[in-house]
């Protein structure tokens, strides 16, 4: 079934600098996701992904090209229209977690609804939502923690909560594992995976190919250039042979 | 965001960092109660200077005498002599009366209490009508006492508590270099008039200071000189007309010019706006060095503010990445300074008024808190934190959302 692409880059190149010591990070990128895949972006270091991924979030514009979000075109939007576009329509998923500290879960969660210009929800509904997205990410009883009082597993579902509270299009992982270990990367994954069932677009960035490997495809960039996209054998994310191929 | 949402982020922020935002406010809290305090002591300063004047009463015209002495065995040159005043008193129109004074500083003993340096003011009748001095006790002294170089004084309050304590002290006698004299009245509390202590004094007949305390050769000549000569004019009279008519008189009389002239004559408006324009000066003085420590203030919360920018610059990332616009952090950190210097400043406010007060009770200065400045410095603190924290809110709202999620 041919769902609606929620991304679609067309040839996007990314320069920095200026003259002779400018770097070409991206050498003109074409890639289409569609809505409810779950996709890796990988690739070893100064490959581009990082850019890509910023690209993708609308956190930087490309020097080129065009990049197509859930049908309208970001890709020459100002610094306002970018952060409204990543209010409304992304979610974040980042390696460190990125909480507010000596904020509670509930605050953190709720922190995109208080700069959504465009419908403004109130405090009391603004609660409730966020009380919904943390007992998605089972953490119903850690309402009122502070990150401090959290194990990183725990923070990474409260970022995990924040990232889905707007309904984004597409949630984006920057190395969501990364910093966690296997028991508490494995809970991670499995409710990335549970979100995918959901119908949740994610992208994800990593470098770790066990971990790209439960993601339906694999977009592999090398030297700023698409590489190859790997189809995975474990699409079938509600697999039950998932959690033990991965406790091995 | 709303601005209820930039008002609770920043009392949130200000909250975490207690000491901090206390010692930022300090400057703010300095500055608004020094301009507050500062313009309470001079605007105490000059109600009192303006009530001591006006209780002179205001048809009056001060004739002095700018007296040269003479070398050894010369006569004194210029000055007015006592018969100036009888001259004024006939020769120019719209006088109402002449009052003279003259003054000897002699020891003063009564019984065992003898005091030094005591001011022997010699004048007439009219003296108490023209100073606004009301007696306490007895009577004050007549034109035939005055004839008659009657030995008879009159005391000032705190002159006739230190001679005769709770005693009263009429009928009593105090001897005065070697002048015995009856004291026939005491006067009320008068307090300080500019300079002057009209209470250490003691008021005798002129003619008694003449004959006993300033005797001179020359008076035989010249007639007795005076310090003072108060003109009461007629309060429907032109003034100017009148201090024309009095300097033709003393010119002539004096054989000088105007250029050369032995005596000044001054109204009441002369030394009140004097008196304005030296009060006035001190206190914008005083309002420009508070108003400089508001600056400071000022300072100090920007200072702090882009420590604190640099701080959260991690905080300020993650709060692009999900969707704040630079006007939002702007708003944000906007708000964060305004409260520090609102807060600020309602504490200087309550310090300020405070201070006056306690400060008013404590001295013998006079203060009078004004709303006006009060309100002016308040305002100022407020403006003192938008201009001081927009630049670096502005440098939050320029932060680039990937490298801000990167600093570390």
């Amino acid at each position: 079934m041919a769902e609606r692409k929620i991304i679609e880059t067309v040839d996007i190149t990314k320069i920095y600098g200026m003259g002779d010591i400018s770097v070409e990070a991206l050498k003109g990128v074409s890639v289409d996701i569609r809505a409810g895949e779950f996709v890796a972006i990988m690739g070893p270091s100064g490959s581009g992904k990082s850019t890509l991924m910023h690209i993708l979030g609308c956190l930087s514009q490309p020097t080129s090209g065009v990049y197509r979000l859930d049908e309208e075109d970001v890709s020459r939007l100002d610094k306002v229209q970018l952060a409204a576009v990543r209010n409304r329509k992304l979610g974040f998923i980042f390696q460190a977690y990125n909480l507010l500290a000596r904020t509670s879960a509930l605050q953190n969660v709720s922190l995109p609804l208080i700069y959504d210009h465009a419908s403004p929800m109130s405090a009391a509904d603004g609660d409730g939502r966020a009380r919904e997205m943390l007992e998605l990410v089972g953490l119903s009883d850690r309402v009122n923690h502070q990150p401090h009082e959290l194990s990183g597993g725990q923070q990474q579902r409260v970022a995990i909560a924040r990232a889905l509270i707007n309904d984004p299009v597409v949630v984006i992982a920057d190395e969501p594992t990364g910093n966690l270990d296997t028991r508490s990367g494995i809970e991670i994954m499995n409710l990335l995976h549970k979100l995918h069932e959901r119908g949740t677009t994610i992208v994800m960035v990593t470098h770790d190919p066990k971990i790209a490997a439960h993601t339906q495809r694999t977009i592999q960039l090398i030297d700023g250039l698409l590489d190859n996209i790997v189809h995975n054998q474990v699409s079938q994310v509600s697999n039950p042979t998932f959690e033990k191929a991965d406790a091995k | 965001m709303k601005p209820s949402e930039a008002v609770h982020i920043a009392w949130e922020a200000i909250r975490k960092n207690k000491i901090r935002s206390l010692l930022t406010m300090l400057g703010i809290i300095i500055g608004v109660a020094a301009v507050i305090i500062m313009v309470a002591i001079s605007a105490g300063t000059e109600a009192t200077i303006q009530e001591q004047i006006t209780s002179l009463g205001s048809n009056l015209v001060f004739v002095q005498g700018a007296f040269t002495r003479g070398g050894p065995g010369q006569p004194p040159q210029g000055g007015l002599v006592y018969d100036d005043a009888a001259a004024i008193q006939e020769g120019v129109d719209g006088v109402v009366s002449v009052v003279v004074e003259q003054f000897s500083t002699e020891t003063v003993k009564a019984g065992d209490i003898a005091l030094e340096d005591v001011e022997i003011l010699g004048t007439t009748t009219g003296f108490p009508s023209v100073r606004d001095m009301e007696l306490a006790d007895g009577r004050y002294f007549n034109d035939q006492e005055i004839e008659r170089n009657s030995k008879v004084a009159i005391l000032g309050s705190s002159l006739a508590e230190a001679l005769f304590g709770d005693e009263g002290p009429i009928g009593q006698y105090v001897t005065v270099s070697n002048t015995k004299l009856t004291v026939i009245g005491v006067f009320e509390e008068k307090g300080l008039v500019g300079n002057t202590d009209f209470d250490s004094r003691i008021y005798i007949p002129i003619s008694v200071v003449f004959q006993k305390f300033t005797p001179s050769f020359f008076a035989r000549i010249r007639g007795d000189s005076v310090r003072m000569i108060y003109v009461e004019v007629n309060p429907e009279a032109n003034l100017d007309d009148i201090i024309t008519q009095i300097n033709l008189l003393l010119v002539k009389r004096h054989e000088v010019t105007l250029d050369t002239a032995d005596f000044t004559v001054t109204t009441q408006q002369d030394i009140i706006s004097t008196q304005e324009s030296t009060t006035s000066a001190f206190r914008s003085l005083l309002a420009w060095v508070a108003g400089v420590s508001l600056i400071v203030g000022g300072i100090g919360i920007m200072n702090i503010m882009l420590v604190s920018v640099t701080e959260r610059t991690r905080e300020i990332g993650i709060r692009q990445a999900v969707g704040v616009t630079p006007a939002d952090i702007r708003l944000q950190f906007l708000t964060e300074a305004l409260m520090l210097s609102v807060v600020g400043g309602m504490i200087g406010m309550v310090v300020g008024v405070g201070g006056a007060y306690i400060f008013g009770s404590l001295s013998n200065m006079r203060t009078v808190v004004q709303p006006a400045s009060t309100l002016l410095a308040f305002g100022s603190a407020a403006v003192v934190g938008v201009f001081f924290g927009y630049y670096p809110a502005d440098q939050a709202a320029q932060l680039d959302p990937i490298e801000a999620l990167r600093y570390e």
